[in-house]
């Protein structure tokens, strides 16, 4: 049906890297800009607020393309004491990091960019990546307040990596396999979603994830009451702009690869095989943006932390915690 | 094999005898920062997160009142006064109206006083409900303060249908309160002065207020982040409290019943049943909480005034120009940062010879270098937070 010299273009390697580059990169925009509009319609809810309202004629839909639009129409600042090409690197780096989560997501069986046989330990690695290019932008401003935040950060990808990488060994134990995709297959065969035996390695990454992420409860690299901006302090225009897309695609991803861990990713009771193919995208988006809403609702929600607060909680009782949930999945997997 | 080793040997002494070097960082909070209320400047010495030996650096905010009045009479300082704590600048009116009224040996009628103390009241629940708003802003959650300044909205317009002003009311005249908008000197009628809801809808509001302060409770004594913020962050024993001239819900919270309203008697507070406020360790907590059940108390004044608010005049009979005999005193309020006073001292002109403004902000924060010392960044803004004070008020 599809004519066969399509169908080769297609499959030419360097065809089908482009479509994929083309793809991540109105991917992450629009991941970006929905859950922003997201976060800004319900905390508005939250608060009593309307939000926004005018933009784009109707409930202010247009409100993050105008915000965007008026990013690239500013004036690219640095600081004369700036560290000129690592302030410019940091957010590349940061936007990058989160670039190169989405290759390892399976949107539905064999929909995903690259199913590397090591897809885990590949998302975890990449996604501290993040926190660098937050110590950049925080070392580089040459600004008091950005190295505190840099530092703050560097502090807290330490603490949380590890609870991070503890908390998903459970599922990895439980699926035999390290491939994301093979996680999901494994979750298909087993007939349920592994939030229901590993709702502790669930919930220790969740709040990991939100500290790899630096929102609220655990903003500290932030903390604009204190830090002014943090690390973005002395960021402005589209630079600005790579950091807000990242912080919003960071979201997108790590609740992805919770859901692909956890909620059993493209994977639905009650649907059928054939149309699993079809729906696996939606199926995954509906679930990442329910866990996208838990942030954001903890973020209108919660105080932060202080930061030894948030180390004492790291070490004395996330860490221990799922340690002790790895030896009780590992017993109940060899026992049963 | 033998250099190999000496080399190891060397290195190893070599690291032993290096020390890091460590410096302390010297950062500027402020003049310009989101959370210091204003321009208030900090130079704090930090090493990591620590802080010591911080200075607050005050002045950017000086506007020199005290001189201004000088050269004023007396029914101009009002304009000037209710803009020293530009959050609830009707209160300030009062002490000052009052010492003049206190030289001049004045008899203020009974329905004016019971506005005044209304009006006062108000002032000092939208003050507290700013401080409701803010603090948690501070510590981070943003959302407590949609709830604190919705309700402050609605008692700012109340303030402002009588008064016309919603900061800067300059409702108070020697002698009593002004004529309300178009009603004038011809207005006889009594009843008519005040507009003619306010009354029943102030009692409504106030039981919106104490809800708010149900809902506000709620939302953040419930919850456990801000508790491990604040208990325990900033102790102020009693004594500290007090040599230091801290006043108001500052020192309350530190277990002190000092609460002006009960001692002087610059208005009708011995007429109402309320409770004075205490707390128990003088922590963060405690002020927040302290400020809360204020809200609470200052609700509950009001619905008494408004239920037996007397009828009659709202001026006593004063002359065109208002001149104070020679004297001085001194006339000191309960105001919502705490004790403000005037030190009044008249040369029986129109204007004061000199005019002392003790304001509660700036001896609320001359607490800082001591309450700030040794502790960490974050605290720094959870303890200068819970002082709430303004810098129009600490700089006049």
């Amino acid at each position: 049906m599809i004519p066969e010299f399509i169908v080769d273009f297609f499959s030419n390697f360097w065809v089908s890297l482009a479509g994929k580059l083309l793809l991540v990169a109105l991917a992450i925009p629009l991941i970006g800009m929905a859950l922003g509009f997201a976060e800004i319609k319900l905390s508005a809810k939250m608060q009593a607020r309307v939000g926004p309202y005018f933009a784009g004629g109707r409930w202010g839909w247009a409100q993050l393309i105008a915000d965007g639009i008026k990013f690239f129409q500013k004036e690219d600042i640095i600081p004369i004491a700036a560290d000129r090409p690592v302030f410019k690197a940091a957010p590349m780096l940061v936007l990058v990091s989160t670039v190169a989560l989405l290759v390892v997501i399976p949107f539905g069986p064999g929909l995903i960019f690259q199913d590397l046989s090591v897809g885990v330990f590949y998302a975890l690695a990449i996604s501290s990546l993040s926190t660098i290019g937050i110590l950049m932008a925080g070392w580089s401003s040459g600004n008091k307040y950005s190295l505190i935040g840099g530092l703050r950060a560097a502090g807290q990808l330490i603490a949380y990596e590890l609870p991070l990488v503890l908390a998903v060994v459970g599922s990895v134990i439980m699926a035999g396999t390290m491939s994301m995709s093979g996680i999901v297959e494994a979750q298909i065969e087993a007939g349920f979603p592994y939030v229901i035996f590993q709702f502790v390695g669930f919930g220790i990454f969740i709040v990991a994830s939100l500290a790899e992420l630096t929102r609220i409860p655990f903003d500290m690299p932030i903390a604009e009451s204190e830090l002014v901006m943090g690390y973005l302090t002395e960021y402005s225009g589209f630079r600005f702009l790579f950091f807000f897309l990242a912080e919003f695609a960071n979201m997108f991803t790590l609740s992805a690869i919770a859901v692909t861990l956890f909620l059993g990713g493209y994977w639905l009771p009650g649907i059928p095989e054939s149309l699993v193919e079809l729906a696996g995208p939606f199926i995954v988006l509906g679930k990442v943006f329910l866990l996208a809403f838990v942030m954001i609702w903890f973020r209108w929600t919660f105080p932060r932390f202080r930061e030894d607060q948030l180390q004492t909680l790291a070490w004395k009782w996330l860490i221990p915690i799922a340690l002790v949930n790895i030896a009780a999945t590992a017993f109940f997997k060899v026992m049963l | 094999m033998a250099i190999d080793t000496d080399v190891i040997r060397h290195l190893s002494e070599a690291q032993v005898s290096v020390e890091l070097q460590t410096e302390d960082m010297t950062l500027n909070i402020g003049p310009q920062h989101p959370s210091t209320h204003g321009v208030l400047r900090l130079v704090a010495q930090i090493d990591g997160e620590r802080a010591h030996d911080v200075q607050p650096v005050i002045g950017y905010m000086h506007r020199g009142y005290e001189k201004l009045s000088e050269v004023r009479t007396y029914p101009q300082i009002t304009t000037i006064v209710n803009r020293i704590d530009w959050v609830s600048g009707y209160a300030n009116e009062i002490p000052f109206i009052v010492a003049a009224e206190k030289l001049m040996e004045l008899e203020v009628p009974p329905r004016a006083q019971y506005i005044r103390l209304v009006l006062t009241e108000m002032a000092r629940i939208s003050s507290h409900l700013i401080f409701m708003a803010s603090y948690p802003l501070e510590l981070g959650a943003a959302t407590p303060l949609f709830f604190a300044l919705r309700e402050r909205e609605r008692v700012l317009d109340l303030l402002e249908s009588v008064t016309g002003g919603r900061f800067h009311p300059n409702f108070n005249r020697i002698g009593g309160v002004k004529p309300v908008a178009g009603a004038g000197s011809t207005q006889k009628k009594v009843g008519q002065d005040l507009p003619v809801d306010f009354l029943p809808e102030t009692m409504d509001a106030m039981d919106r207020v104490s809800k708010v302060c149900d809902e506000l409770e709620d939302l953040v004594a419930g919850n456990e982040i801000i508790l491990a913020r604040t208990r325990g962050v900033g102790v102020f024993p009693i004594e500290v409290a007090a040599s230091y001239g801290l006043s108001g819900p500052n020192l309350r919270a530190s277990g002190a019943a000092f609460d002006l309203r009960k001692i002087e008697n610059y208005l009708p507070y011995d007429d109402f049943e309320f409770n004075v406020i205490t707390g128990t360790n003088g922590d963060c907590w405690d002020r927040w909480h302290c400020r809360l059940q204020e809200i609470r108390e200052s609700a509950k004044i009001i619905q008494q005034a408004i239920d037996g608010i007397p009828s009659g005049d709202l001026q006593a009979k004063v002359p065109k120009v208002i001149k104070v005999p020679a004297g001085e005193t001194y006339v000191r309020a309960e105001n919502p940062k705490g004790e403000m006073g005037y030190y009044l001292v008249s040369d029986g002109k129109d204007g004061p010879y000199r005019l002392k403004i003790r304001s509660a902000s700036f001896s609320n924060l001359s607490i800082l270098p001591w309450a700030l010392e040794g502790v960490l960044v974050p605290d720094i803004i959870a303890i200068m937070g819970s002082l709430d004070f303004v810098l129009g008020d600490v700089d006049r």
